[in-house]
């Protein structure tokens, strides 16, 4: 190794600070992070809280969703079966898969994450407390409205993937609705949560952890939801869509209207398969962080790693359409997308050969979560095997919707997902309470559950491949299936009775069991640091970082963090603090202050949860009041929690090191935040784009010949209008920049104006031209344009009205200025979204 | 190579997901072109050559952009003398590990984008 130089790489403090600072240090810290008490407990922002109860809501939905499957399996249990009826049993499959991938899969990474990334990265909490405390929110308000529809016999009826026209003509009742706006709710909540994992990430690890030391797990993270970001937004438009043709009849997908039902599987797809890598990334990271403890070394392969997680991340969207090779799309699409499955095995097989070898390398030590990973390594490989197997289309010709393709699907899940979650839970308990769960339980429910799983999954790939569909209710006698079905229900049953052993040893009292010794397993990585009981600060103070394991290599490490030998041993103000530091080399830039306990995202979650679940009963005044309410309660928890100026311009945050306490623009967390949330609503965008030419392409008519707008006239006044306003934006920034008042105010009225005169104008183009989007999918889709890029322009209004208010209220200035930097930017992406809906409504018509 | 090249600011994430970025579009041109061709322009036992053709032309480019950046890759993995694991807390193993990194990330997109263009060969027409 090269000698390092003092300046560039801090050491601790040479000396142990007096006694009675530490003590003093210590209190103000675990004063100012404890949670409220009582029902104020609620109000909770921490991330140890919140990542909490979205884990263990996540995993009661997970338990509803298994209860759901062990009836499916007794229906099936033999032919003829009527333990339930054909309609309750359709309701239950869709619920049951909805559940087990909207409401376990993807909430459980997000919420793992959330609790154990800033440990990892010896941060205080994550960079936007109050998001993560929203998305929480927004997710249990969504799931419990979606878990509940089966009650009330309301549940949708056409499978988690909610294939129109099964799901639009032939399912008018309310259930579709609850799924298309539930989920749509639901995803919000992923994606804020996907946003504070990126920013955490790239932003908030601790001093000199470089790129090249970053955990495995927060690279899987960081993949995982960038993939959040360009996953769920196809979605979120496909469901805008086909909700709009169930309650507004704009004929998306309805064929009589020039729709295409195929458009759905598209979108659907489009999100659908990268959700499946998106569950399966985090989860094997957990290998990745459990691996190298209990094989007592550095994992094999860092490097092959990382390029196995980011090789998945980007070849998982090119598979979609291996989903619907029975759709009749050409060969060579067929083909692409086949290569594309072909491909994707090549960075899978890579993560599981550097876990081998790091674990050959070694010399494993036994233990509960080791003995999961042994699980997740043979369950996870054989269903990858017939993944690579259903990749090939002329197979998938013989499969597509038999059960085999349900037993790959659980193989590939359970054993990618449930298994290492499970590895995780054992490893990481006692980091949440202080004590382990218990080996001799752990033990016994693996087996149960890897037993019970082969029996009820292997089972499947026989009666698939001698033809049984799957989402049948029953099946006649005399074909073969009867045997196999009775095997896999009672295969169902052992893998339920582990997964309640699981339950009772988290929930069993544990009053009398000792408390874990401190780094039980002799980790290397900063999420064990803690003495147990863990306290609610996070980290006692924010080390420098030489390693990637630093518990194993930096000498002292231990009695350094505790003695308040690095950054941020105090909290000398009462305030929640951690630093912010560049992507690259984790360089220090910012001491950031974090927002404590509030109820306000709660308020946020229930007014914005209130448009969904009204619009779903298409009631849409109060739905539109509720929304109104919602955004009333957002600007406020804005006004009162976010870009506070601080008393001072640095502060000393030790070492010798003095940060800044407020940055705006490129250099701080909020505007990140924007950005990266512009790039998921962007491409939600890109999606209707691409419905636009989707329709353009299979129909030889499109724009109809007898199509008589939007024209070019209003649809170029609407943008000459939308981007004078962006233009304004920029001059009310810089204005606001030189101390110029009356510029800035001048300038921003102008941009208002403007705004909303450019969203008529966008409106005015198909209404003046007697576009009726009922009549045909061409009118509608360019309403839909319209309307979204005009719903932009008043966002965009809104955020200025707020500015306008901050700077009249002194609460922001020439040189605090985070909320108009983050206000043009967001302008920045409306100005796109004009000139692309602009380009396509008027200008390709003109030249198809 | 002088300590200025090892500045933080020299180096991004961008040049680390440049070659599966290449391979995106790739598979989105080919992807594209041949939907097109085969619903609007010929029949369903029309003939792909135009789209063989265009997509021989996609790859090759889609090649020499990921052959750069894996070349860029290489160059910066071996820079110095220093070796596998790159898990120093040095600017210079940081490098290195970025650099690593994108080598690996060009070969699998190299590879994967091979892939794609064998549909090119094997099929002839639209059927």
């Amino acid at each position: 190794m090269k000698p390092k130089t003092p300046a560039a790489d801090p050491e601790p403090l040479p000396y142990e600070p007096p006694q009675e600072l530490q003590r003093a240090q210590e209190e103000r810290l675990r004063e100012v992070w404890a949670a409220p008490k009582g029902w104020k407990y609620w109000s909770a922002v921490n991330n140890t809280e919140v990542g909490v109860w979205y884990t263990g809501a996540a995993f009661l939905f997970f338990l509803y969703g298994g209860l759901l499957a062990l009836i499916m399996r007794l229906q099936l249990a033999r032919p003829g079966n009527d333990l339930v009826s054909a309609e309750t049993y359709n309701q239950i499959f869709t619920v049951h898969g909805s559940v087990m991938m909207f409401l376990f899969a993807i909430p459980v990474f997000e919420s793992i994450a959330v609790i154990f990334m800033p440990q990892m990265l010896g941060a205080r909490d994550l960079p936007f407390p109050r998001l993560s405390a929203f998305g929480f929110w927004c997710f249990l308000i969504g799931g419990v409205f979606l878990s509940g529809s089966l009650l009330f016999d309301a549940a949708p009826r056409g499978g988690w993937f909610m294939y129109p026209p099964l799901t639009s003509k032939y399912q008018p009742g309310v259930g579709a609705d609850m799924w298309l706006l539930g989920f749509s709710f639901i995803e919000i909540a992923a994606i804020a949560a996907a946003v504070e994992l990126i920013v955490g990430t790239l932003k908030c690890r601790p001093p000199g952890m470089r790129i090249n030391l970053i955990p495995l797990y927060c690279w899987y993270v960081l993949v995982a939801a960038a993939m959040v970001l360009f996953a769920f937004p196809p979605l979120i438009a496909g469901s805008m869509l086909l909700e709009v043709e169930r309650a507004f009849k704009w004929p998306f997908f309805d064929p009589a209207g020039g729709g295409d039902p195929v458009l759905w599987q598209h979108l659907f797809w489009l999100f659908g398969h990268p959700e499946v890598y998106i569950i399966f990334l985090p989860s094997i990271a957990i290998l990745a962080m459990v691996i190298p403890t209990f094989a007592r070394r550095p994992i094999v392969g860092y490097s092959w790693i990382v390029l196995a997680a980011v090789g998945t991340g980007f070849i998982s969207f090119g598979l979609w359409v291996h989903h619907m090779y029975t759709t009749g799309l050409p060969g060579v699409s067929l083909g692409l997308f086949s290569a594309a499955s072909e491909a994707v095995a090549i960075p899978t097989g890579v993560q599981i050969f550097c876990f081998i070898a790091t674990m050959a390398a070694g010399r494993v030590a036994r233990s509960v979560p080791i003995l999961y990973v042994f699980g997740t390594l043979a369950i996870f490989v054989l269903g990858g095997l017939t993944g690579v197997m259903i990749a090939l289309a002329s197979f998938d010709f013989q499969a597509h919707d038999t059960f085999f393709v349900v037993g790959h699907l659980h193989y590939v899940l359970i054993g990618g997902a449930v298994f290492p979650i499970i590895a995780g839970l054992y490893y990481w308990f006692p980091l949440l309470k202080g004590k382990k769960l218990s080996d001799k339980l752990g033990k016994i429910a693996f087996w149960f559950m890897f037993i019970g799983f082969n029996i009820a999954f292997l089972p499947m790939h026989f009666t698939g491949l001698r033809g049984m569909p799957r989402r049948v209710f029953t099946y006649p006698s005399n074909l073969g299936w009867d045997t196999l079905n009775l095997v896999s229900t009672i295969g169902a049953f052992i893998l339920g009775i582990g997964i309640a052993i699981i339950v009772w040893d988290v929930v069993r009292p544990k009053k009398n069991d000792p408390m874990s010794e401190r780094n039980p397993w002799n980790a290397g990585t900063l999420e064990w640091v803690p003495k147990m009981p863990p306290e609610a600060w996070g980290i006692r103070t924010i080390p420098e970082i030489d390693s990637r394991y630093p518990i194993w290599d930096q000498p002292n490490f231990l009695r350094d963090v505790d003695q308040g030998r690095f950054y941020l041993p105090d909290a000398e103000e009462m305030e929640r603090e951690t630093i912010v530091t560049s992507p690259i080399d984790a360089t220090p830039q910012q001491c950031l202050r974090l927002p404590g306990p509030s109820f306000i995202p709660l308020l946020a979650a229930v007014t914005i949860g209130g448009f969904f679940i009204l619009g779903t009963f298409y009631l849409w005044m109060p739905a539109i009041m509720s929304l109104v309410a919602g955004t009333l309660v957002i600007c406020y928890w804005l006004w009162i929690g976010t870009a506070k100026i601080p008393e001072k311009e640095e502060k000393d945050v030790g070492l010798g090191l003095k940060l800044p306490l407020y940055e705006s623009g490129p250099s701080s967390v909020g505007w990140w935040a924007v950005l990266i949330t512009m790039l998921a609503i962007s491409t939600a965008f890109a999606c209707l784009i691409f419905a636009y030419f989707f329709y353009w392409t299979i129909h030889p008519d499109f724009p109809p010949e007898n199509a008589t707008g939007p024209g070019v006239l209003w649809p170029s006044i609407a943008l000459a209008l939308i981007l004078g306003s962006w233009g304004l934006g920029l001059l009310a920034r810089r204005f606001n920049s030189a101390g110029k008042a009356g510029g800035y105010y001048g300038s921003t009225l102008g941009a208002i104006t403007l705004a909303l005169a450019g969203g008529a104008s966008m409106l005015a183009g198909p209404w003046l031209t007697g576009l009726d989007p009922k009549t045909h999918v061409y009118p509608a889709t360019v309403w839909l344009l319209c309307i979204w890029t005009a719903g932009h322009a008043v966002v965009g209004v809104i955020m200025h009205l707020y500015c306008f208010a901050r700077r009249l209220a002194g609460k922001m200035t020439a040189h605090y200025d985070i909320e108009i930097h983050n206000v043009v930017l967001f302008w920045h992406f409306v100005a796109i979204t004009a000139l692309v809906t602009v380009l396509t409504i008027a200008g390709f018509p003109l030249v198809k | 190579m002088t300590q200025q090249s090892l500045a933080e600011r020299k180096e991004s994430l961008w040049r680390l997901i440049a070659s599966p970025t290449i391979w995106a579009a790739h598979f989105m041109l080919c992807y594209v072109t041949a939907a097109i061709w085969c619903a609007k322009y010929v029949a369903r036992t029309g003939t792909l050559e135009p789209i063989r053709w265009a997509i021989l032309v996609f790859t090759a480019v889609a090649l020499v952009g990921i052959a750069w950046n894996g070349w860029d890759g290489y160059r910066r993995h071996r820079f110095g003398d220093a070796h596998l694991p790159h898990d120093d807390d040095t600017p210079a193993d940081r490098r290195r590990f970025l650099g690593f990194a994108t080598m690996l990330l060009a070969g699998l997109s190299g590879v994967a984008v091979i892939y794609a263009a064998f549909v090119a060969i094997v099929f002839r027409s639209c059927r």
